[in-house]
């Protein structure tokens, strides 16, 4: 939890940007703990799988590769703005977790779905075939687009 | 670190700081992280719900709730999705711009 949050944090306060990729993974590395903790552990292997494996290194190739001076001098916010972000955040926080413990949602101590890899398999082959369908189109529509985005620039003349 | 509550309260704080990075942030990059950071709150709570709370669907299918995580394996693959898109933006933002702060791309602006 400290690790996730920490980390959090550190994503996006850290001064050289590819240290803020380093301590997204981090985070997403704890949200991925946290799911081990929930007894979920193919989702946990599929977050670290996707997001550290493929999310992470996307991140920090595109630091790499288009990282020069300006990325590191980046404009300070000002300390309104600072001030105003942090008590947004604060008070969602604050908001939210009153009304986590205001309920009587506390009292769920046990983890009385333990749903295995098969109930989603079948989950997912079953009753949502459609939405599987639909999220391999989206995916690969994405990643068509992400590709022409990136290389229909480079097929201009160099300006 | 054991009931339900405590989920919500991690899930509550990491949905807080990605709400203080959109609003302070001016960099592309940021703006991502804070974005993916907002994600998994949702994720984590989508998991947490499905896991601690019972399943009052039709009791003659025996099956454990298994809706939540389902739902969380689309969100990922959504996520990943939506990361390569945006990084493909910020490379080409920065070749036409040589910047990749948000508030300096106008071009769209009317």
């Amino acid at each position: 939890m400290v690790l996730t949050v920490g980390s959090a944090i550190v994503a996006l306060e850290a001064k050289e940007i590819i240290y803020g990729a380093i301590g997204l993974a981090g985070s997403l590395f704890g949200v991925a703990a946290l799911f081990f903790l929930l007894e979920a552990p193919y989702v946990a292997v599929f977050q670290i799988a996707v997001y550290i494996g493929a999310v992470a290194v996307l991140i920090l190739f595109t630091v790499m590769l288009v990282r020069e001076e300006k990325w590191s001098k980046e404009v300070p916010a000002t300390s309104f703005t600072k001030l105003a972000g942090a008590l947004t955040g604060l008070a969602i926080t604050i908001a939210l977790a009153f009304a986590a413990y205001s309920t009587n949602l506390g009292s769920y101590t046990t983890i009385s779905n333990s749903a295995t890899f098969v109930n989603i398999g079948q989950l997912i082959s079953t009753g949502d075939a459609p939405i599987l369908l639909v999220l391999a189109l989206v995916l690969a529509t994405s990643v068509v687009g992400a590709l022409t985005l990136s290389r229909a620039d480079r097929e201009e003349p160099s300006r | 670190m054991n009931s339900l509550s405590d989920f919500m309260l991690v899930s509550a704080m990491l949905f807080g700081i990605g709400i203080y990075g959109l609003v302070t942030k001016r960099n592309a990059l940021r703006l991502l992280f804070a974005v993916e950071i907002l994600i998994n709150a949702a994720n984590l709570n989508f998991v947490a719900f499905g896991q601690y709370l019972p399943f009052e669907g039709n009791a003659q299918s025996m099956l454990p709730n298994a809706f939540g995580q389902t739902f969380v394996l689309f969100s990922i693959a959504l996520a990943a999705a939506e990361a390569a898109v945006i990084l493909a933006i910020v490379i080409v933002a920065y070749r036409l711009h040589r910047d990749v702060d948000v508030s300096e791309l106008k071009s769209l602006e009317g």
